[in-house]
């Protein structure tokens, strides 16, 4: 009787499924059209540790290069030299080319201050390969050199909060929020 | 139509043309109307299609060119029609050419019977049903023909499975259509219609249980046909690319699309005209303007009730394997078909003038039907986590 069982099966199920797609047709979609907006920037409303674009807080970079290295395809180009008089890290040049970024990650793992890491942001397009570099360093500035003890300054205090937290939810992720 | 053609040859403005010149002009401005007539509702079924489509699957879908996304076709039809034209180096040039209008021809050829009025009708052939199953084959050519002439295994593998799917189904469609022949006497589909009647329990569909069962047999063949879900495997994007319309861009991809969704409306039309009463109306009124306005809204409202009624299968069902959709057919379809058709003979020589309390038992069958569906619905919804709103618009 398999014959007739497939029969009456199939028009059972088919019944029951047309009954819920048709439920679903009233119902409120879940999803919002792209551009529309919701009631909080989109960006709020993202995991902290969200891969959007990447970020360099240059006042707490230790130029230490750990990143360029980490990253598989070569997106960053450092360029960091030691002044002979004052023992001093320079950063001369710190870019980051957001066309070749694949946003895996891996540069901000072994960022020792939670420098480098991704935003929130994603709306990055643009009209030319060019300007999808981008480049930190404006002027030559003195690399980050970790204080003994808590940070004190106020402008970089809370970077470096910021920062270790990020790196904090790297090792244990969804303790904090 | 030939009759407006003579008054008009020997009256109207057409006085002093010769006969064949005359019949070409009236032929020619059918054929335009009815062109733009498809045009209009292939193109606004595209864009119905993917936000009900959406709707099913909590998206919202194409909302952003004009109101709700209304003329989104426009705006597709429109960048397909720019887009360069390419033909593949190793395809067949002559064949790959004419393949999307020979579909399109196959396709466009059943608007001359199909009777949106009592009088609107271009053509009321003796043979309207037959001359239906045979046009629609012409899509097989082209399909297969497009598959064959892209010079490509995808396109190849499409073409076989549309033209194996659509030759096999023609069987139980075929049958299907014979039953309600059987019922009226006529292959016309006027003659199908004048013998139904504007309330739903003179309808076809609730004339016998044979009917009945013949009914949905010939929705899911026509769907079948039509290669729409769940039996589009001649364009299962995730196997075949796009099927037999691979190596097609532009324009030429375009006409096939159109087939496609245009065939939707065919499908419905012709369900309208066998099972559902086509055009019959409450005799309310005598005036013949308001009658046939009225006659073409319900043929209409009905025969896109079932290209909805499509969409919706669309976002239920998943698509068959080619073992599967062989079976249903050759298995199922055809014996449940040709006993059917039997049954039907049988019951005919039983009750040749149809039996009332038969029609007004099934019809009342089809409104608990319908009751116990809504209440799967409402039962559906009550479980329903998303904020239920009926507003269609969002």
């Amino acid at each position: 009787m398999g014959y007739f069982n497939n029969i009456r099966e199939t028009i059972r199920t088919i019944f029951e499924g047309m009954a819920i797609t048709a439920s679903h047709l009233v119902r409120e979609p879940y999803t919002v059209q792209y551009p529309d907006r919701i009631d909080l920037p989109i960006q709020d409303t993202l995991p902290f540790r969200y891969r959007g674009l990447l970020d360099v807080d240059l006042e707490i970079c230790t130029g230490c290069l750990a990143c360029e290295r980490a990253c598989p395809i070569d997106c960053i180009v450092i360029e960091a030299e030691k002044n002979k008089q004052t023992k001093e890290m320079i950063l001369r040049r710190f870019d980051i080319d957001l066309a070749k970024c694949m946003y895996c990650g891996l540069c901000s793992e072994p960022c020792p201050t939670g420098s480098i890491h991704h935003t929130p942001e994603f709306e990055g397009a643009d009209y030319s390969l060019e300007s999808m570099v981008r480049r930190f360093v404006k002027a030559p500035i003195p690399a980050y050199k970790p204080t003994k003890g808590p940070e004190t300054d106020p402008e970089i205090a809370p970077l470096l909060t910021r920062g270790l937290r990020y790196l904090d939810e790297f090792a244990s992720p969804g303790d904090s929020k | 139509m030939q009759q407006l053609a003579d008054s008009l040859l020997q009256t109207g403005f057409l006085q002093g043309v010769p006969t064949e010149a005359g019949y070409a002009l009236v032929i020619a401005f059918f054929a335009f109307v009815l062109l733009n007539f498809i045009m209009l509702i292939a193109g606004v079924t595209s864009w119905l299609e993917r936000r009900v489509w959406a709707r099913i699957q909590s998206r919202v879908g194409p909302n952003r060119v004009g109101p709700q996304g209304v003329i989104q076709w426009l705006a597709d039809g429109i960048k397909n029609i720019m887009k360069e034209d390419i033909v593949p180096a190793e395809a067949d040039r002559p064949l790959f050419k004419a393949a999307p209008y020979l579909a399109m021809m196959g396709f466009f050829a059943t608007f001359a019977v199909i009777p949106f009025g009592d009088g609107l009708v271009v053509a009321d052939l003796n043979v309207g049903v037959l001359y239906i199953t045979a046009v629609t084959a012409l899509v097989v050519v082209g399909i297969l023909m497009a598959g064959w002439a892209s010079n490509n295994k995808w396109a190849l593998l499409g073409g076989i499975r549309s033209a194996a799917q659509i030759i096999s189904y023609e069987i139980p469609a075929g049958i299907a259509v014979i039953t309600v022949v059987l019922f009226t006497g006529s292959l016309s589909m006027q003659t199908i219609i004048r013998a139904q009647g504007w309330a739903p329990w003179d309808w076809f569909l609730f004339a016998n249980p044979f009917l009945c069962i013949a009914s949905f047999i010939f929705f899911v063949s026509a769907l079948a046909e039509g290669n729409r879900t769940p039996f589009d495997l001649p364009e299962a994007e995730s196997e075949l690319v796009a099927g037999a319309f691979t190596e097609y861009s532009g324009l030429r991809n375009l006409l096939f699309f159109l087939v496609e969704w245009g065939n939707l409306y065919v499908i419905g039309a012709l369900y309208t005209t066998m099972f559902l009463g086509g055009w019959q109306i409450p005799p309310i009124t005598e005036q013949p303007v308001i009658q046939g306005a009225l006659q073409f809204a319900t043929f209409f409202a009905k025969s896109y009730f079932l290209v909805f009624v499509a969409m919706w299968i669309r976002g239920t069902l998943p698509r068959v394997r080619v073992d599967q959709l062989m079976t249903l057919c050759w298995k199922y379809l055809v014996p449940i078909t040709f006993a059917n058709l039997i049954g039907a003979m049988i019951w005919f020589v039983l009750f040749p003038n149809g039996l009332a309390i038969m029609r007004f038992a099934m019809f009342a069958l089809g409104v608990a039907v319908t009751i116990y569906f809504f209440s799967r619905i409402l039962f559906h919804l009550r479980r329903a986590r998303p904020r239920l709103r009926l507003n269609p618009i969002s």
